[in-house]
């Protein structure tokens, strides 16, 4: 069986899983080989070169959120973030919970920081080192905004999910892991410890 | 303004001099100037209370703060919105000088010195901000800091009425930091009029300017007590200095490992 040539044609549907899986392997910033200083910084240095076109692309508001989105699931572990934000209900969350929960806090989250980046239209962001912290790795930049003081932006990244991806952003010290976990945690809360109903709720806000 | 400054200098010079001395001793009595340990977590003993300021807090910028700094924005140009953001920030510098000196460290001192030399000349008075460009660029202090440096921990979490989040530390800082500012003792009234109304206008023109990241902790969040009481105790541990990673550093407090969780 394993010789028989014909198994080795592709069928149309082998060519689009072929296709897909190779796009996905482009789509990857780097490969996914022992993550080194330089490599944390070319990933960061390729994500804040995507953010600085969007940011000066003088496109509408609502095509830069899309926009932001497309750049936060290339260069960011979403799944890891949606489930530190969750905090311990992750532990008891099924799989079927924690995936939709991954992807209406995707949105959610693009939203919110996507409006956010309104601020930093005209601005710029520079990679100015990057270090190796225990298991990961930190790129440190500085962000420059229309008539402000530079400000000191933080990226951790690792390559612990099998792609090399920043999974934290620390501005002028504020944490967005810790940030997101006080929301998410604040919003179970309202929604009575219902994980689904805070899903359907993400979807909204 | 500018008549007055050679009697701010000599204020100036009895100030560094008394200063220098007074480190002398806190370093040698306290044995201080050593490093505490960074502080983790929240210190919070006093959530309900905390609560309670909270949200006459967001009463008090719902009702007054948040509509006057509307109309400010509105009215004032920003040109002078800025030159009177830059003259109020310029009144600090001579009380960062001070500091600086109780801290030790006399770069900075030397350094907020000249910025301010530059900004109350060149910049009339301080309206303009020549000195950045200059490469003298503003590094704030207080007195919270000082005593960071002479070891003193960071203490309880407290949000202040009218002020907001700070903590046990750092609002002692404040009050004390009142007093401190050498331009206080220099200028009397009229002048220390124009002073406060510089400060009550520059406070005014942030909460406009910084009006959608305020409104967003304030109005947007689930639970702005805790957004806002983590994200001032973060950021006050960074400028301290006290959340600087590195893998020779020991431990970040601000690190976090989603991936062993």
């Amino acid at each position: 069986m394993r010789n028989d040539p014909s198994n080795m044609r592709l069928t149309r549907r082998g060519f689009t899983s072929v296709a897909l899986a190779a796009s996905a392997a482009f789509a990857l910033p780097l490969p996914a080989a022992a993550l080194d200083v330089a490599e944390a910084r070319g990933l960061i240095d390729k994500a804040v070169a995507d953010v600085n076109g969007i940011i000066n692309s003088g496109r509408s508001e609502s095509q830069m959120f899309g926009d932001f989105e497309k750049v936060f699931v290339k260069y960011a572990d979403v799944p890891i973030i949606a489930r530190s934000a969750l905090g311990v209900a992750a532990r008891s969350a099924s799989a079927g919970q924690l995936s939709a929960f991954t992807k209406a806090y995707q949105g959610y989250i693009s939203r919110k920081y996507g409006r956010r980046f309104r601020e930093f239209i005209g601005g710029s962001i520079e990679v100015v080192d990057a270090k190796p912290i225990k298991s990961y790795y930190e790129v440190i930049s500085v962000a420059t905004l229309k008539g402000e003081a530079p400000f000191d932006l933080r990226w951790h990244v690792s390559d612990k999910s099998g792609r090399n991806l920043f999974f934290n952003i620390i501005i002028e010290g504020v944490n967005m892991l810790a940030s997101e976990r006080t929301e998410i945690g604040a919003l179970l809360d309202k929604n009575g410890g219902d994980l689904d109903k805070l899903i359907g709720q993400l979807k909204t806000i | 303004m500018i008549r007055q400054l050679p009697s701010f200098s000599f204020a100036a010079s009895r100030y560094s001099r008394g200063g220098g001395v007074f480190v002398l001793i806190a370093c040698l009595s306290l044995s201080a100037c050593a490093r505490q340990p960074a502080p983790e977590g929240v210190n919070d003993p006093n959530e309900a209370v905390n609560r309670h300021v909270h949200a006459f807090n967001r009463g008090v910028d719902k009702a007054l703060l948040r509509p006057a700094a509307s109309a400010y924005g509105t009215i004032v140009p920003e040109p002078v919105e800025r030159g009177v953001k830059n003259f109020a920030t310029n009144l600090d510098v001579p009380g960062d000088v001070v500091n600086d000196l109780l801290q030790a460290k006399a770069g900075d001192a030397l350094h907020n010195t000249a910025r301010f030399l530059v900004n109350s000349t060149v910049g009339i008075g301080g309206l303009f901000d020549p000195a950045t460009p200059m490469v003298l660029t503003g590094a704030p202090t207080d007195f919270g800091e000082t005593l960071h440096v002479w070891g003193s921990k960071e203490g309880r979490y407290v949000e202040v009425p009218f002020l907001g989040p700070s903590t046990t530390r750092d609002f002692a800082g404040t009050l004390v930091d009142v007093g401190l500012n050498p331009l206080r003792l220099v200028f009397e009234a009229p002048e220390t009029y124009w002073m406060t109304g510089a400060k009550v206008a520059s406070t005014l023109g942030d909460r406009s300017r910084y009006s959608e990241t305020v409104d967003s902790i304030l109005y947007d969040s689930a639970d702005s007590y805790a957004q806002a009481r983590l994200l001032y105790l973060q950021n006050r541990r960074f400028e301290l200095g006290q959340t600087e990673g590195g893998a020779d550093a020991g431990d970040d407090v601000n690190f976090e490992d989603p991936y062993a969780q």
